[in-house]
């Protein structure tokens, strides 16, 4: 089909939320290198981690194919103003309980967005969307496994994991703050929209972790933690870019 | 005292020598698994090595990354190592074989094995 230009810009709007939702939560779970609970872990979680820095690479180079920048201008000259990643995603790493609840919501989001994309009109969305699919399912069984032993390894455990699910709740739901451009995704085949995600996504993970025994909040009664699409950022992100960009901005042009 | 570094992740970390070192007891640690990787459907599984995980479905998560994240494999195995009987080595000399049964040598297995390799190497996975 021919694509407009409304349709054109929608299809940006979405490369840029996914892709800076990848680079910067890939970013964060680096931080753990070295310091896991455990060398197996460290090795499996830091593995993951790269994986999606790597998925944000083959969206950064649909969005150059699109005109955008080249992905290294892209991912490392622009100010957290300019990011349109979820307030999720930028938060600081904190304890492992944070870490793991937001791994696995965001995986869960993730892998349901890439299956949706995976029928996308737009073609090489729908291509990468495929290309990732073995590497996501690892990544939300891992989670999976983590939440489900995680809840039944003792009291303080559970209420650590029980609270950070509940803190992390609303911050999760900002990851579905429409876009401006949502009808126009919609109608043309591009992507199924965020208020779809967010309903799958809401049929996955509410069953599954009352399965293992953990108590969800409201979505009703939870305020989601909205601005990230658009702009918007807690005073995290901008240092977090600080510390990923230091390389470049010494030598832009250096091979590595 | 606070540990300085220049790599940030160790600053946050925040290794402060009088709270983060402990002592290490017996059985602090977790058992280990030996892992079985099968790099095609129908071959053998074969013995990579051993994770430490505290039950299987943990070892299996850690095994596909320490093993296979190059892709190499098709199924795994992951067996708690306290499940596997073993012969002590002192009892080796129930391997050795005399001379006079060289009827029993399987060197046509080996010329076997010689050619599934080739087989394995040159066919598609």
């Amino acid at each position: 089909m021919e694509f407009t230009e409304t349709h054109v810009e929608g299809l940006k709007e979405l490369l840029y939320k996914m892709a800076d939702d990848l680079l910067i939560i890939g970013h964060r779970n680096s931080e753990w290198t070295g310091l896991g609970p455990m060398l197996e872990e460290d090795i499996a979680f830091s593995s993951m981690a790269q994986d999606k820095v790597g998925q944000s690479l083959a969206l950064f180079e649909l969005l150059h194919e699109l005109g955008e920048s080249d992905p290294d201008t892209v991912a490392f000259t622009r100010n957290d103003n300019q990011f349109h990643c979820s307030q999720l995603v930028e938060l600081p790493i904190g304890e492992y309980d944070f870490s793991m609840v937001r791994h696995f919501f965001f995986d869960h989001a993730e892998a349901i967005r890439f299956e949706m994309l995976a029928n996308s009109v737009f073609e090489p969305l729908s291509m990468v969307a495929r290309k990732f699919k073995g590497e996501i399912k690892y990544h939300t069984m891992h989670a999976d496994i983590f939440m489900q032993k995680l809840a039944a390894g003792g009291e303080e455990s559970f209420s650590r994991m029980q609270n950070s699910i509940n803190e992390t709740f609303g911050l999760a739901l900002g990851m579905f703050e429409p876009g401006k451009y949502e009808e126009a995704l919609i109608e043309s085949g591009i992507f199924g929209g965020e208020a779809e995600l967010q309903q799958r996504w809401l049929d996955k993970v509410v069953p599954l972790l009352e399965s293992f025994g953990y108590v969800v909040p409201k979505v009703e009664s939870t305020a989601p933690a909205f601005g990230g699409r658009n702009g918007i950022h807690t005073p995290h992100l901008q240092p977090l870019l600080d510390e990923m960009t230091e390389v470049f901005s010494i030598d832009p042009g250096a091979d590595w | 005292m606070i540990v300085k570094s220049l790599d940030p992740r160790i600053e946050r970390a925040a290794l402060d020598d009088e709270s983060k070192i402990g002592e290490l007891n017996v059985h602090e640690h977790f058992e280990t698994y030996e892992v079985f990787q099968q790099v095609k459907r129908g071959t053998h599984h074969q013995h990579v090595g051993n994770v430490h995980a505290p039950n299987a479905e943990m070892a299996m998560l850690f095994a596909k990354e320490q093993y296979c994240r190059r892709g190499a494999a098709v199924n795994l195995w992951v067996v708690a190592t306290s499940n596997v009987y073993v012969t002590e080595y002192v009892d080796a000399d129930i391997f050795e074989t005399t001379e006079d049964k060289l009827y029993r040598d399987p060197n046509s297995y080996k010329v076997m094995d010689r050619i599934n390799a080739y087989k394995a190497r040159t066919s598609k996975v």
